[in-house]
């Protein structure tokens, strides 16, 4: 396959950053398109020019280092995947793909397609904990969950953090990624002690870092490698309220 | 900070917010479309006006009357302000964005229909509220009637309805989701009451509208 690749190029944070156009060639379609940049980035070196900076680190999808935004989907087209799980067969012969970094205010960009995400960092440290009983090891099963809430706490923290959700979100709302912290957390009963704490902190620390306001659109769900769904979103909302009373 | 000024500024209770205002109007909607089923009896719009009477003399409605007042005030404002904000959140626009692949139409046309909407509230209330209440006319049916003999005007007044459904798509669900009710359990049935909010009060509306234009013509020529 050859392509022909439009990359956003920014030297550091102050830098005005610019699209340049590269060209990928005899590339495989089953190759990665991280793979794809390495080969890009390769030629880049060869040449003595600066490779393409990127976020990546495991490749299998369960990290959530890697996002870019391509063609205009946040990890790219396909449904479920981060950037590392999508394939350059999914792209046609000849092809011009446009490569951005997640775009948000309280993402910023730290060169080319690397972006700081530690406004999420700082929303964990807010909230997305529990108090835990120091001593002795608690024998196993004394604390009892039923099956369907550890499944739905489990569907919550399938999140890795990747930065889909505000990326996706034509609000750059954090309202899945920090849904899917409450909802995992009030949903089991180790999480219970902070739970109102935790939704009200967790939230103004979302609002401190400037994200925008959820509408509702529901792109972070099509968008999400993990499939998070928007109830957890209404739980969030649900127990907003709750702690307010 | 105030508690409440604290959960109002939140970027949830914003949201809340916009949530139970659009709700109390969307049943403003169910109390206007009832009245509005009375310029359907062919009485020369006798019942009609006995209503719109009640509904300019009462003090009840009256007051709550300014309360809807307040309430589509609060709701465009606090929009406006979410809009503002929401566009701040990304200073930088991305090359190529594919939002379409992910979300509705009527999820990414809410700010122009809500514009359009407001548009067509100040000429719906300019071309009867004004006349009832401002300038204190009793033969309202009479002007609706003579008023929807002109083409252009029911032409206006179906694309606004369109408008107001395309609204309603988004926002009426959008209201439960936002106050947490739109869970697995209840997603289905919400979904059918948001057919009677952005299907079916928008096409009552629309019916009354053809209805006096194809059947009212008498009545007007009769009263002059």
């Amino acid at each position: 396959m050859n392509l022909t690749l439009k990359v956003w190029r920014q030297k550091d944070k102050n830098d005005e950053g610019r699209f340049i156009e590269y060209s990928a060639k005899n590339i495989s379609p089953d190759m990665s398109f991280l793979e794809m940049l390495d080969i890009v980035n390769i030629d880049l070196v060869k040449k003595g020019e600066t490779p393409i900076v990127f976020d990546h680190d495991c490749r299998e999808g369960i990290c959530g280092s890697c996002g870019m935004m391509i063609n205009g989907r946040a990890h790219g087209p396909g449904r479920g995947i981060a950037t590392c799980q999508l394939h350059m067969r999914s792209f046609a012969d000849d092809d011009e793909i446009v490569i951005e970094p997640w775009r948000a205010k309280s993402f910023p960009v730290l060169k080319d397609l690397m972006v700081d995400r530690t406004s999420f960092e700082r929303i964990m440290r807010s909230g997305g904990y529990t108090s835990a009983k120091t001593g002795g090891i608690p024998d196993g099963n004394s604390i009892l969950v039923p099956k369907p809430v550890a499944d739905e706490a489990f569907d919550a923290a399938a999140c890795i953090g990747c930065g889909a959700c505000v990326a996706a979100c034509p609000n750059s709302s954090a309202m899945l990624f920090v849904s899917a912290k409450v909802s995992q957390l009030a949903l089991l009963p180790q999480g219970q002690a902070e739970r109102e704490t935790r939704v009200q902190r967790m939230v103004a620390q979302m609002d401190e870092e400037k994200f925008g306001s959820c509408s509702n659109t529901y792109a972070c769900e099509a968008e999400c490698p993990k499939g998070i769904s928007v109830v957890h979103i209404a739980r969030l909302n649900r127990e907003y309220i709750t702690a307010q009373l | 900070m105030n508690p409440f000024f604290k959960f109002i500024n939140s970027s949830v209770g914003k949201k809340i917010l916009m949530s139970l205002t659009g709700m109390l109007l969307s049943i403003f909607l169910v109390e206007h479309l009832a009245g509005n089923l009375l310029l359907l009896k062919n009485d020369s719009g006798e019942a009609f006006n006995a209503y719109a009477k009640f509904m300019g003399g009462n003090p009840i409605v009256r007051t709550m009357e300014i309360g809807l007042l307040g309430i589509i005030l609060l709701h465009i404002f606090n929009g406006i302000r979410l809009w503002l904000e929401n566009r701040g959140a990304r200073d930088k626009k991305y090359d190529s964005y594919q939002l379409s692949e992910n979300t509705t139409l009527q999820s990414r046309m809410m700010k122009l229909s809500a514009a359009l909407f407001l548009w067509f509230l100040i000429v719906h209330m300019r071309t009867f509220w004004f006349h009832a209440r401002i300038l204190g006319e009793h033969d309202i049916a009479s002007l609706v009637y003579s008023t929807f003999q002109q083409l252009w005007y029911v032409v206006f007044y179906l694309g606004s309805l369109v408008v107001v459904g395309f609204h309603l798509r988004h926002g009426f669900q959008s209201a439960f989701q936002t106050l947490g009710l739109r869970t697995k359990k209840y997603q289905s049935l919400i979904d059918f009451i948001a057919v009677l909010f952005w299907f079916v009060i928008p096409a009552g509306f629309a019916f009354i509208t053809i209805f006096i234009y194809l059947y009212k013509g008498n009545a007007v020529a009769l009263a002059q």
